[in-house]
C-alpha cells in the first residue's frame, strides 16, 4: 500500500518550491548547459573573442587530448594523473582508512577520550581551508616547520616537504583535513548496528577481528559505499592544493580543479576551462552513476 | 594474568589515543601559539612573552577589519538567511505536498549539484554574474553561494522534515487552522531545529569558501576573510606572519564558536553531507 | 450535535482501493466503533470524515450539510491522534486553547475555558507543563482536552489507546465512555481491538479490505457474527472455527463426525459433500463427560490457567480449539479428553465464510 498524507494543497505547495527552484536553474542547470557551449568556441575574458566567441568546434577538446602533450607537466593528461593519485591515496586510503579506523577504536568507548581525540578530528575538518592551509605551510615549513622538528627529535634527516614532496604533501594534507567526515560516518553506522547482534557473536564466541568482518562490515556496506563516493567525489573537486602549493612546483601537484582555474582564469582562455569543466562533470556523473547503481543493488539483496 | 592484560590494555588505550591526538592537534598548535607571540615565525615555540599586540594590529589594520567584520559577515549571513528561508519551504513543500516525483526531485537535485561543482562550472558561473552585472559586488557572491549550497540544504531539510509527525499538522488542521495558520503556528516552530542546523551549515560554508570571491569580486574593499588573508605581505613580499596568524584566528573563532553552540544545543548529529 | 453520513464512499491511493462504496448512517449522539484489522480502511474512514482524506467517489454528510469538499477547519469537528500530536513547543493550556485561538477567541476567555476543560479531566495541575515533561497517560488527557474544548459536532478518535500501557488503557477506556455519554457528542472512534470496540461503542462497524462487513450493536455482533472474518475477529480467544464436510446427516471430519439434525432450517439446500465451517466459541466448551452426545474429541495441546479461568487446547483434526473453563482450579485429568458443547451455540458457516442463516 502506497499512500503519503499530504498536508499542503499542490497550489501551495509549488509556491513554496518555486524560489528554490529558480535559483537552482539559474546556478545548476543554467550553468550545466552553458559550459557544453562555451567549450565550442574560443571565448575568452578581455579581447575581441570575449565578446564575439567564435564556434572552434571539437578544438578545445582535441588540445586537450592531443596524444603528443598529453602527460606533458601541466598537460590535462598530467594533471589527471596526479588527481587520480590524489583521490586514491588522500580519499580512498586515507581518510577513508583513518576514519574507519578512528570509529572502529572508539567504537562502544566513552569518555573524555574519545570526545577530546573526536572533537580534535572534527575541528581540523571544519575550520576554513584558508586557515588550514597556513597551519600546514608553517607545520611542513623546511626550517621552522614542527613536522621536520619532530623528525628531527628522533634523529631524522630534514625533508623539503612542500618542494621535495609535494603531492605526498597534500595527500597527507586532504587525508588529515577530511578525516572527521569518515569517521563520524562510520561511527554513526556502527551505532545503527544493534547490539544485541555484537552480543551474540560474543556468545558464540566470535574474536575482535571475525566480528568486524562477518558482522559489522558487511551491516554497514551501504554506509562504505556512500562514503567512498562522497569523498572521492569532494577530494577530485577540491580546490584547496591551491592554497597550499598553488599547483606548484613545475605543476606538480596541479589537480584538474586548480587547472580549470589556471587555464580559464590566468590565460583568460575560457573554451579551454570550460572543456576541462566538462570533462570534470562527465567524471562527477560517472561517479553519482556508479553510487547509484549500487545503491540500487544493495536495496536489490535486502 | 587478567588483571595484567586489562591494565596493558588501558595503557594501550592512552597510547594510541594520544597519538591521534597528536596527529590532529600537532598541525594546529602553531595556530594556537604563534598568534600571541611578537615574533612569530613558522615554527612552534612557545612566546617568550604573550602578548596581544598581534592582535592590535589586526584591529588597526582597516582593510583587515573591513574584510573579516563587514564583508565576511555580510556574504555568510546574506547566505545564510537566503538558504535557511528557501530551503525551508522548498524541503516543507516535497515533504508534504502531492508533488509528482518529489523523490526523484531531491534526488535528482543532490546529483545534480554533485556533478556540477563551483570547480567544474566556475566559467560558466563566472560568465553568469558577468552577464548579470554583479562581478565585484556582495549580491554576485550571495548568490552563487545560496544556488551552489540550495541542493545539499533542500535534501538535509527534507529529511528533517521527513522525521516530524504530520499528526502535528494534521491536528492543527483539524483544531480549524487555515493552512498559512498551520504552517506559521505549529510547522514552523517544529521545524525550527532544523532551520538552525541548515542555517549553521550554511554560514560555515560560505564563511570558509575561497574559491567563489576569489573568482568574482576585484575591489578590495569588497574581499572576504578567506581572501583578504593572503594580502599581508611586506613591500619586499615577504608574508607578515604576524599579523597573519592573528587574523587566522580571529577568522576561525566564530565556526569553532558555532560548532560548540549546535554541539551544545543538539548534539552533533550527523546529516548525509553536512559539510561539502 | 450531529449525524454522520456516508453515501458510497470509495477512496484509492493509485491503483490499491483503501475504501470500497461505503455507506452508513451515524446517528446523533451516537458512539460508534469502527474495527479491523492494519490496512482494512478504519482509518482512512475516520481521516474522510475529518477532511484529512479526500475520496474518490461519493458523498459525506454531517448533520444536514454536505461536506465532502470542505476544508477540515470548516466541519467543526475534534480529533485525538494516536500519538496525541500535542504541539512541543505549546504548553499543556496553549495546546488546548489552540483550537479557540483560531476561532479568534481572546486570551483571557480561552485560557478560562481551557482550564475548566483540563479541570474535568482532571490535568488542571499540568496547565503550564511542555507535553514532553509529562506521562503518557496524561498526554491522552491533555489531546482529548484539546480536541472537546471547542464543542464540536462530532469527536473523532484514531486509536486513541493504543500507545498506554494494559492498566492505563483500562482506565482511559472508562473514561472516555463516561466523557461521551455525559456530553452525548456523536463519535467515532477507530480501534484494532475488539474489546475495546465491544466495551465502549453503540454500534460496531467492523471492517475488511475496505468494506463494512458487519455493523450493529456490539453483542448482536458478538453473537450472531455474518462472516467467520467477524467471527474469528470478536472475541479473545477468538472463536474456533473447524472445517467439515456435510454428509448423510452428519458433520464430516477426519477425527469426528458430529449428527447434523438439529440444524436442518440452516442446511436446507445445501448439498451432500458440501465445505463448511463449523464455528463455537471457546466459553461454550466444555470438558466432555460421558453423558454428552456432541462431542469434539482430541489430543491435549497446552492448558493455560489465568486465574479465574482457564484455557485448554485440544488438537481435534487438524485444527487446534481453544476452550475456556470457568474455575479457578485448572483441569488435571484430561487423559482421552474431549470437548462437549451445545448444538444451539454452533455457528454455520457455508465455504465462502458467509454465514447460514435459518430460512
Amino acid at each position: 500500500m502506497h499512500k503519503r498524507r499530504t498536508i499542503l494543497p499542490l497550489r501551495t505547495g509549488l509556491i513554496f518550491l518555486a524560489p528554490a527552484s529558480l535559483f537552482i536553474a539559474a546556478f545548476i542547470l543554467l550553468p550545466f548547459f552553458w559550459i557544453a557551449g562555451v567549450s565550442f568556441t574560443n571565448r575568452s575574458l578581455t579581447g575581441v573573442t570575449a565578446a564575439n566567441p567564435e564556434f572552434v568546434g571539437l578544438k578545445n577538446y582535441l588540445k586537450l587530448f592531443d596524444l603528443s602533450s598529453f602527460l606533458q607537466p601541466g598537460q590535462f593528461g598530467s594533471s589527471l594523473v596526479i588527481t587520480g593519485q590524489f583521490v586514491f591515496w588522500s580519499a580512498i586510503v586515507g581518510q577513508a582508512v583513518l576514519g574507519l579506523i578512528l570509529a572502529w577504536f572508539f567504537y562502544r568507548r566513552t569518555g573524555w577520550v574519545k570526545e577530546s581525540v573526536q572533537t580534535l578530528a572534527i575541528i581540523a575538518w571544519i575550520i576554513p581551508d584558508v586557515v588550514v592551509a597556513f597551519a600546514w605551510s608553517a607545520f611542513l615549513d623546511y626550517d621552522g616547520g614542527t613536522l621536520n622538528w619532530l623528525i628531527g627529535l628522533f634523529g631524522g634527516e630534514k625533508v623539503d616537504w612542500l618542494l621535495g614532496l609535494p603531492l605526498l604533501s597534500i595527500i597527507i594534507f586532504n587525508a588529515w583535513r577530511g578525516a572527521a567526515f569518515s569517521m563520524l560516518l562510520f561511527s554513526s553506522a556502527f551505532g545503527s548496528i544493534p547490539p544485541s547482534y555484537l552480543e551474540t557473536a560474543d556468545v558464540v564466541g566470535a574474536g575482535a577481528w571475525q566480528r568486524l568482518k562477518d558482522i559489522i562490515l558487511p551491516l554497514i556496506r551501504t554506509h562504505i559505499v556512500t562514503d567512498l563516493i562522497l569523498i572521492t567525489l569532494w577530494t577530485f573537486n577540491t580546490f584547496s592544493p591551491f592554497l597550499l602549493t598553488g599547483g606548484g612546483p613545475a605543476f606538480k601537484t596541479e589537480v584538474v580543479s586548480v587547472l580549470t582555474y589556471r587555464v580559464a582564469f590566468k590565460y583568460f582562455d575560457f573554451g579551454a576551462g570550460s572543456a576541462i569543466g566538462m570533462v570534470m562533470m562527465i567524471i562527477n556523473l560517472a561517479f553519482a552513476l556508479v553510487y547509484l547503481s549500487l545503491l540500487r543493488r544493495q536495496e536489490g539483496t535486502r | 594474568m587478567n588483571v595484567v592484560r586489562h591494565v596493558l590494555g588501558r595503557v594501550g588505550f592512552y597510547v594510541v589515543s594520544s597519538l591521534f591526538a597528536a596527529i590532529f592537534a600537532l598541525p594546529l598548535l602553531w595556530l594556537v601559539v604563534a598568534p600571541f607571540s611578537t615574533k612569530a615565525n613558522l615554527s612552534v615555540s612557545l612566546p617568550e612573552q604573550w602578548s596581544l599586540s598581534n592582535f592590535a594590529r589586526v584591529f588597526a589594520n582597516s582593510f583587515a577589519v573591513r574584510a573579516l567584520f563587514q564583508n565576511s559577515v555580510i556574504q555568510a549571513v546574506g547566505t545564510m538567511v537566503l538558504v535557511t528561508l528557501l530551503a525551508t519551504l522548498a524541503a516543507y513543500a516535497l515533504s508534504r505536498a502531492p508533488i509528482r516525483g518529489r523523490d526523484t526531485i531531491s534526488y535528482g537535485l543532490v546529483l545534480f549539484s554533485s556533478i556540477v561543482t563551483g570547480t567544474a562550472a566556475m566559467v560558466p558561473i563566472f560568465l553568469l554574474i558577468f552577464r548579470m552585472g554583479l562581478i565585484d559586488t556582495h549580491l554576485g557572491v550571495i548568490l552563487v553561494f545560496t544556488g551552489g549550497l540550495l541542493p545539499a540544504a533542500v535534501f538535509i531539510m527534507r529529511d528533517f522534515v521527513d522525521s516530524i509527525p504530520r499528526s502535528y499538522e494534521e491536528s492543527a488542521l483539524v483544531s480549524g487552522a487555515s493552512h498559512w495558520g498551520m504552517f506559521r503556528d505549529i510547522a514552523l516552530p517544529i521545524v525550527r531545529p532544523g532551520m538552525m542546523v541548515v542555517g549553521v551549515w550554511t554560514f560555515v560554508n560560505v564563511w570558509g569558501g575561497f574559491l567563489v570571491p576569489f573568482i568574482l569580486l576585484r575591489s578590495p574593499g569588497k574581499m572576504p576573510a578567506s581572501v583578504a588573508i593572503y594580502s599581508f605581505y611586506t613591500e619586499g613580499g615577504t608574508p607578515i606572519i604576524t599579523l597573519t596568524t592573528a587574523y587566522a584566528l580571529l577568522y576561525t573563532l566564530p565556526v569553532l564558536a558555532l560548532y560548540l553552540f549546535v554541539n551544545w544545543k543538539y548534539g552533533f548529529r550527523f546529516f548525509g553531507g553536512i559539510k561539502s | 450535535m450531529a449525524k454522520v453520513t456516508f453515501r458510497s464512499i470509495t477512496k484509492q491511493f493509485g491503483s490499491f482501493t483503501a475504501v470500497d462504496d461505503v455507506s452508513f448512517e451515524i446517528e446523533d449522539g451516537e458512539f460508534v466503533c469502527l474495527l479491523g484489522p492494519s490496512g482494512c480502511g478504519k482509518t482512512t474512514t475516520l481521516r474522510m470524515i475529518a477532511g484529512l482524506e479526500q475520496p474518490t467517489e461519493g458523498r459525506i454528510l454531517i448533520g444536514d450539510s454536505d461536506v465532502t469538499d470542505a476544508k477540515p477547519k470548516e466541519r467543526d469537528i475534534g480529533m485525538v491522534f494516536q500519538d496525541y500530536a500535542l504541539f512541543p513547543h505549546m504548553t499543556i493550556a496553549e495546546n488546548i486553547a489552540y483550537p479557540l485561538k483560531v476561532r479568534s477567541v481572546n486570551k483571557h476567555d480561552r485560557h478560562e475555558r481551557a482550564a475548566e476543560v483540563a479541570k474535568s479531566l482532571q490535568i488542571d495541575q499540568l496547565l503550564e507543563r511542555r507535553p514532553g515533561q509529562i506521562s503518557g497517560g496524561q498526554q491522552q488527557r491533555a489531546s482529548v482536552a484539546r480536541a472537546v474544548v471547542h464543542k464540536p459536532r462530532v469527536y473523532l478518535f484514531d486509536e486513541p489507546l493504543s500507545n498506554l500501557d494494559a492498566k492505563l488503557r483500562l482506565e482511559a477506556r472508562s473514561y472516555l465512555k463516561h466523557l461521551q455519554r455525559e456530553l452525548g457528542v456523536t463519535s467515532v472512534y477507530v480501534t484494532h481491538d475488539q474489546a475495546e470496540a465491544m466495551a465502549m461503542a453503540d454500534r460496531v462497524a467492523v471492517m475488511n479490505h475496505g468494506k463494512i462487513v458487519q455493523f450493529g450493536p456490539p453483542l448482536e455482533v458478538y453473537r450472531r457474527p455474518g462472516t467467520t472474518f467477524v467471527a474469528n475477529f470478536l472475541g479473545s480467544p477468538p472463536m474456533n472455527l473447524l472445517p467439515v464436510t456435510y454428509s448423510n446427516g452428519a458433520f464430516e471430519a477426519a477425527d469426528f463426525s458430529l449428527d447434523a439434525a438439529p440444524f436442518g432450517k440452516e442446511l436446507r439446500g445445501v448439498a451432500n459433500g458440501t465445505q463448511l465451517t463449523l464455528g463455537i466459541r471457546p466459553e461454550h466448551l466444555r470438558l466432555s463427560t460421558d453423558a454428552d452426545h456432541w462431542v469434539l474429541p482430541g489430543a491435549v495441546y497446552a492448558v493455560e490457567p489465568l486465574g479465574p479461568e482457564s484455557l485448554v487446547t485440544l488438537r481435534v483434526a487438524d485444527a487446534l480449539v481453544t476452550a475456556r473453563l470457568f474455575s479457578d482450579e485448572p483441569p488435571t485429568q484430561l487423559d482421552g479428553a474431549g470437548f462437549g458443547f451445545d448444538p444451539a451455540n454452533i455457528h454455520l458457516f457455508a465455504a465462502d465464510g458467509e454465514r447460514l442463516t435459518r430460512g
